[in-house]
């Protein structure tokens, strides 16, 4: 198949995906508007960030007032479950050029990571990096119609409305899986706790770090615990 | 309020992770152990978002009498948990929220 081809088949597959992003990129710009950011930075961030959770995680901290390091490093935590994708990936991009890897890297969400990520075990053709950056390009250009919608909203919705109870909506809708493993619930809880009651205690809003540190001991240590019962 | 500088270094941050995937991380780099420890990392953090917004009010003060938003959250929930659906999971929650807070 030629470049454009698979270019298409990536917009395609990733499509259905797109169903769930409308609303949270709408609900983003709404609440961007909401917590004082004016139009220039929400677009901005939606451009230069491009990322659900780093976004939203990042209007939570910025208007909380946390320090600048506790919402970088923030930022990174959240991201760092991307680095569970790096073994599949590398796989099949380890032959591409640096330009392309970069761009392929801005553009790599989730949704991207899963429909492309099936269409690369099977494909042996060369160019078969063009699908990843169809279904990349698609997932940007919805995150940045969305987030402009939001920014029209943001302006007209009251404010007595709540939405900034969106946020935790939000994140617990993509914890709804976990809630079924014993182990989660358990590390969901810790680190839950430690963050509620810490908010006040620990300085400079750096409770998102303890708790999900707190989160992570908690889970290597049961999980240890769990493997060497089997052994 | 607005912060270009951080807003690029989240950015940066954002595509620094993305890019170890692809150009960085190699299959044999991560064991098992490390692997398993890693898909924990979104039940580690989201809950230190979620828990503080639902149980704490404006001032930070915890608030577990009256609070609207525990209802609103426990709904969200068992929703998400049945549904398996972002959306539902999201709406659910708004929608009993914007119940209890207005009538």
């Amino acid at each position: 198949m030629n470049n454009l081809k698979i270019f298409l088949k990536g917009i395609i597959d990733v499509s259905p995906l797109m169903v769930p992003v409308v609303p949270f990129g709408i609900i983003f710009g709404v609440l961007a508007i909401e917590l004082g950011f004016n139009a220039y930075a929400t677009m901005g961030m939606s451009i230069i960030i491009f990322g659900g959770a780093s976004q939203i995680i990042f209007l939570q901290l910025f208007s909380g007032g946390a320090s600048s390091l506790v919402i970088l490093s923030s930022v990174g935590a959240v991201n760092s479950r991307h680095l569970l994708y790096g073994a599949v990936l590398s796989e099949h991009l380890s032959d591409l050029k640096l330009t392309w890897k970069i761009i392929i890297s801005y553009f790599l969400v989730d949704q991207a990571f899963v429909v492309s990520n099936d269409y690369l075990k099977k494909s042996k053709d060369e160019n078969k990096h063009f699908h990843l950056f169809g279904a990349g390009v698609t997932c940007w250009t919805i995150w940045q119609i969305t987030t402009f919608l939001g920014i029209i909203l943001g302006s007209i919705i009251p404010e007595k409305l709540g939405l900034s109870f969106a946020i935790p909506l939000t994140f617990l809708a993509l914890l709804v899986n976990d809630f079924r493993k014993l182990i989660n619930v358990i590390v969901i809880i810790v680190s839950g706790v430690v963050a509620t009651l810490g908010y006040q205690i620990i300085p400079f809003k750096a409770y998102v770090i303890v708790a999900a540190l707190s989160g992570l001991l908690i889970a290597f240590i049961i999980t240890k615990f769990v493997v060497k019962k089997n052994d | 309020m607005t912060n270009w500088s951080l807003i690029i270094y989240c950015g940066l941050i954002t595509f620094f992770a993305r890019f170890s995937m692809i150009a960085l991380i190699k299959k044999e780099m991560f064991n098992d152990r490390v692997r398993e420890v890693l898909s924990y990392v979104p039940s580690a953090i989201f809950p230190a978002i979620i828990f503080p917004a639902v149980f704490l009010d404006n001032s930070g003060v915890l608030d577990i009498e009256s609070n609207p938003k525990i209802i609103a959250a426990i709904i969200a929930t068992i929703i998400g948990v049945l549904s398996k659906n972002i959306l539902a999971t999201i709406f659910s929650g708004l929608i009993a929220y914007w119940i209890i807070i207005f009538f």
